[in-house]
């Protein structure tokens, strides 16, 4: 297997039992966006654990923050914590919260968790870079439906405008929100029509396609911010969570963790 | 007071280039000058005040230093949330600027009367300051730019003349008396201080001399000037361009009741009865809350008449 579908398997296998053991939400939203972790923690992002505040670092924002648990999972697993951290997720006395918190926790950037802060966050550092004609880049992951959030386009306006080049969006579009489907919720379609117009270098990849999702992450070629559109599945890796809204929500406890478990390991 | 506060951080920005002042849309003719002399330090960000305070929390979390200018609510209520999470909880180095408190743009109507601030931005953990004259607008100027973390700054249209003694040293977070006098104690924030000064001076007409116990800095606020005013003097009374629920008034009544301190009378007086329709000028607006000179009078003389409590 290569490395990054290992670190993929590895971290979907961490977010499952620590979403279980403290009884968390939010498993299809971090399935969805497994694979795109592993390709940036496993090679994109140029980061360092013995140093997570080193200045040339690459920044990553996890905005859609109800993930938290995979960008808790791909931390421990890039070396900046003890992966036995992990089992306290969610629980009395923890610091790693259900929506991603930096405090005390190595290599978070930023704490989110409301919809629609993290790009324009990421733009502020963005634009810092620009200005300090620093080379590291600024990668912000944003729900489907977080782009609902009217923040997101005044910071995809400012963005475009200043030509923050070294920002790049990823969108997990899994195609489904809170309660169902973005199409049945608010179409966000035209979606990539929309960025374009916005004036973002506008990138379209199967999100769970580990070379296409590497190749997007090639630097700008025109100047622009790039966004890359990720079609992904909610809940993938695990057949019987895999486009159920129902998994927004609910927690797999005894059989059903046994089940989703098995699936999981039967796929390394 | 917003020209002395942009003119003194342009001058301490020329010295610091990690200082950037953010602005959404507003100070036409204010902020000129800075984007002239400091166009890499500059950036208005256009009409989009979530934007803005995430933008400067990206700023910030790179290590520079950020004002933000905005009107009243615009810079403070529609972005609520930002400030909470993005400045506060991260401890990000930005000044949260806002021009107008109170009701120094009234004759705009109810979307630009800035009187809920103090109560809402107090429960942050933040710091927050409220010049009355533009002695203490320009060295807050110096205090905000030189102190880590989150902070709030209100800046009023109407302001006292000044009451800088000579020599006088800008003490940051220490609550200043402007008048001294045993009889009562007038609290104040804010531009209202003139009026206060007012009210002051003709009540020791009447042979009432009052204290003036002023505060540029709510929070962390001076308690122990609050406790003093308690202790030594006939009773106090808060003045303020604000909400009664939640402002200087809430605050000096939560500290006495927290030192179990009992003034022998107690007064609020500020803005009540919900959201006004009226429009008018801020001294207009200000008597009809009976929060300007004639207004403090009454209700002082009313107070020491017959010792109690009261509130507008």
């Amino acid at each position: 297997m290569e490395p990054s579908k290992s670190l993929s398997l590895r971290i979907r296998k961490h977010a499952l039992e620590m979403t279980s053991l403290g009884g968390s939400s939010h498993i299809g939203s971090i399935l969805s966006m497994v694979d795109i972790l592993a390709v940036l923690y496993g090679s994109v992002l140029n980061v360092d654990p013995q140093q997570p505040k080193w200045p040339n670092r690459d920044r990553f924002i996890l905005s859609k923050g109800h993930a938290g648990a995979g960008v808790y999972a791909a931390l421990a697993e890039r070396g900046f914590f003890s992966p036995d951290k992990l089992k306290t997720h969610y629980q009395d006395g923890s610091d790693l919260s259900g929506h991603v918190s930096h405090k005390g926790i190595p290599g978070v950037e930023l704490s989110t968790g409301s919809l629609g802060h993290g790009l324009s966050v990421g733009t502020g550092m963005a634009l810092s870079a620009k200005k300090r004609a620093s080379r590291h880049r600024v990668f912000v992951v944003m729900s489907d439906g977080e782009c609902d959030e009217g923040s997101i386009w005044e910071a995809a306006m400012f963005a475009g405008f200043h030509q923050l080049h070294q920002l790049f969006v990823v969108i997990d579009y899994n195609k489904y929100q809170s309660l169902t489907t973005t199409t049945e919720t608010l179409d966000l379609e035209p979606f990539a029509d929309k960025w374009s117009a916005f004036r973002w270098e506008v990138r379209e990849v199967d999100g769970h396609d580990h070379r296409q999702l590497s190749d997007a992450f090639r630097p700008s070629t025109t100047g622009q911010p790039v966004i890359v559109i990720a079609h992904t599945i909610k809940g993938k890796g695990v057949s019987f969570m895999e486009n159920q809204v129902l998994w927004h929500y609910r927690t797999a406890k005894g059989e059903e963790f046994n089940a989703a478990m098995a699936e999981l390991n039967a796929q390394q | 007071m917003r020209d002395k506060f942009i003119k003194r951080v342009l001058n301490i920005a020329k010295n610091d280039p990690s200082i950037m002042l953010l602005t959404g849309d507003l100070g036409f003719g204010v902020l000129d000058e800075f984007a002239k002399e400091l166009p890499n330090q500059f950036v208005n960000v256009g009409v989009a005040e979530q934007n803005m305070i995430g933008i400067a929390a990206g700023l910030a979390l790179e290590g520079h230093k950020l004002i933000t200018y905005s009107i009243g609510n615009f810079g403070m209520i529609r972005c609520l949330e930002q400030i909470r999470n993005d400045l506060a909880y991260h401890d990000a180095n930005v000044t949260v600027v806002t021009v107008g408190c109170g009701f120094s743009y009234g004759s705009l109507g109810m979307s630009h009367h800035a009187t809920e601030d103090v109560s809402i931005l107090r429960t942050f953990p933040i710091q927050i300051y409220s010049p009355g004259d533009l002695w203490e607008a320009e060295s807050l100027a110096d205090v905000v730019l030189s102190k880590p973390g989150t902070k709030y700054l209100r800046l009023d249209k109407a302001f006292a003349s000044n009451t800088h003694h000579d020599g006088e040293i800008f003490l940051p977070g220490k609550a200043r008396i402007i008048r001294e006098g045993d009889d009562i104690t007038l609290i104040s924030t804010s531009g209202i201080l003139q009026e206060v000064i007012n009210a002051a001076d003709l009540l020791a007409n009447d042979g009432i001399n009052a204290r003036i116990v002023h505060f540029n800095t709510l929070k962390p606020i001076d308690r122990e000037a609050v406790v003093t005013a308690a202790e030594s003097t006939g009773g106090i009374v808060t003045i303020e361009e604000h909400v009664l629920e939640g402002g200087l008034g809430s605050i000096v009544a939560e500290i006495l009741l927290d030192r179990g301190v009992m003034p022998r009378c107690f007064g609020r007086l500020g803005v009540t009865g919900g959201f006004t329709s009226t429009v008018g000028s801020q001294s207009y607006l200000r008597k009809k809350y009976g929060i300007d000179s004639e207004g403090i009078i009454h209700s002082v003389k009313q107070l020491i008449r017959q010792p109690k409590s009261i509130s507008n």
